[in-house]
């Protein structure tokens, strides 16, 4: 189970996260929707001990990831792994460097049985015959699909997806969506995916949560999210282009100048 | 109180609120990389090397270098002869033209003239590159897939530069020695006898090794500098190329506050 415990996260004068609470049960596929810059992406990486939060904590399997110092850290990252949005694959390997690259540096497998399970996560991930090419040499969804065999290869009990559909056209998106969903089924694996794409959302989640301001407004199955009367949420999930949010937002915007008016009057 | 007396007193509170400002900047970047050099030696001390990489690195630091700074070394090495001997025919000393290139050479050109490109072409090339891996969160992935990033990227250029640097700028003497070789005996009319027996009775064992200490120092610097502004970029290719500037810069005035520092040193030294 992964539980987290108001987490507070500022940079500079930009407080992003102001005491997020949330559980995620062990198996279950939990979708972290909010605005682009909400601070979804930060949240994931406070989650694999990316970064450091200013207060609050992350108990994952009764760790405190907070309290691991860095070899700990290390070996608990062995137990979960992360997508990254742009996929982030290494440009000077290959593909089969790519996805092998943690067994390579951590384990003393023999090179043939690290071969052998590339290809087989390759495979898993409906791609063959490119592990000798580079990334430079492949299509956006295919470096996800590399990005997501990379994550497998450990076979980890958790997988962080950041926005695994994005850029992607909705076919591509939709063999994602389909990829996450048979990895939840087939291993079992606990996935907390954070995207602002709602097709995506309602199709792979078993519970939804929204973040908004820096807090989590909005928890639920995606029937209780999609019938929710939360107008902020409401906004967000139809995507309308009035509402609450976009008022909140013109509300900030006018604060902003209004303090920078008086700075500069001062 | 005046209205001007007020203006002028905001506008000195506001000069000192920038010099704040700027000093803080100053101790900030000044820790990080010496935190981030002490972060390299320890790890370079405490776990398996990459040697692999570390070839690799020497090979793009250092043999890749070399046509640059034979260049650099030749020319240098003519320019300063030419000079010398333009001041030494007024004193009839032509002849020391030689010995004046060889000591200018080994104690300072050499090892500085060096740096100085290294800095211009890798450590730009190491900063620019990392910044990539910076913004495309490909050094993100390393630490999620449980890899120390001064293990695995800082530790084999560190080693790399601190070797090569020091292979350079001996490449560096003997070009630098050659280049005013050619100007004395093909434009001074200096025999080549005379010539070459002058460069070698006028240096001594500490010429050659105080300029060789201070190119280790400088491999050290034109590595941390380059890899701690390719950690800390953000924002971009805007950010990799604002961050790459300031690297060559960082390390252009270390390398130059350094070799002050190291002259001042061995002249009281020795």
């Amino acid at each position: 189970m992964i539980k987290i415990t108001d987490l507070h996260k500022t940079f500079g004068a930009h407080q992003v996260l102001r005491g997020v609470d949330l559980t995620i049960n062990v198996g279950e596929t939990t979708v972290i929707i909010g605005r682009s810059g909400c601070g979804k992406s930060i949240l994931l990486k406070h989650i694999i001990g990316l970064m450091k939060p200013d207060k609050g904590s992350i108990i994952i399997d009764n760790v405190d990831v907070l309290s691991l110092n860095r070899k700990e850290l290390n070996e608990f990252r062995l137990r979960i792994s992360m997508v990254f949005q742009g996929a982030a694959l290494f440009d000077s390997m290959t593909v089969k460097e790519n996805v092998g690259f943690l067994l390579y540096e951590h384990s003393k497998m023999p090179h043939p049985e690290i071969h052998r399970r590339v290809t087989e996560k390759l495979r898993m991930v409906g791609l063959h015959g490119v592990d000798e090419l580079i990334p430079a040499e492949l299509s956006g969804g295919m470096k996800k699909r590399v990005g997501i065999a990379r994550a497998l290869c450990s076979e980890p009990k958790i997988i962080l997806y950041d926005e695994p559909t994005t850029g992607l056209d909705p076919i591509m998106a939709d063999a994602i969506n389909n990829l996450i969903i048979r990895f939840h089924e087939h291993l079992g694996v606990t996935s907390i995916v954070v995207t602002h794409d709602m097709t995506s959302a309602y199709k792979i989640a078993d519970r939804i949560a929204m973040l908004y301001e820096g807090r989590i407004i909005a928890e639920g199955t995606p029937d209780e999210i999609k019938n929710t009367s939360d107008s902020i949420v409401k906004q967000f999930i139809t995507g309308e282009a009035k509402g609450p949010i976009t008022d909140r937002d013109r509300e900030n915007k006018f604060q902003i100048e209004d303090n920078n008016n008086r700075h500069s009057n001062s | 109180m005046k209205f001007s007396t007020i203006k002028r007193t905001l506008g000195f509170v506001q000069w000192l609120d920038r010099l704040g400002e700027k000093s803080i900047e100053f101790f900030r970047e000044a820790g990080g990389i010496s935190i981030l050099f002490a972060r390299t030696l320890y790890t370079t001390f405490t776990t398996r090397l990459r040697w692999s990489s570390c070839l690799d690195q020497m090979n793009r630091i250092g043999v890749t270098s070399l046509p640059l700074v034979f260049l650099t070394a030749i020319f240098s090495g003519m320019v300063l002869a030419l000079q010398s001997a333009y001041q030494l025919r007024y004193l009839q000393a032509v002849q020391f033209t030689a010995d004046l290139v060889a000591l200018s050479i080994t104690r300072e050109l050499g090892p500085v003239l060096t740096a100085m490109v290294v800095a211009g072409r890798v450590g730009a090339g190491i900063t620019a590159e990392l910044g990539s891996m910076k913004v495309t969160e490909q050094i993100d992935a390393l630490i999620s897939l449980a890899t120390d990033p001064v293990r695995y990227l800082v530790v084999p250029r560190f080693i790399a530069s601190f070797f090569m640097l020091f292979i350079l700028a001996i490449y560096a003497d003997f070009i630098g020695i050659l280049g005013g070789y050619m100007v004395g005996v093909f434009k001074l009319d200096i025999s080549s006898t005379t010539y070459l027996k002058r460069t070698f009775d006028a240096l001594v064992m500490k010429d050659i090794y105080t300029g060789l200490i201070k190119a280790f120092v400088f491999g050290i610097i034109i590595a941390v500098v380059g890899c701690y502004h390719g950690f800390k970029t953000e924002g971009g290719a805007e950010g990799v190329g604002r961050a790459t500037t300031l690297s060559v810069v960082t390390a252009l005035i270390l390398i130059i506050s350094f070799d002050c520092l190291f002259t001042a040193l061995f002249y009281f030294m020795f």
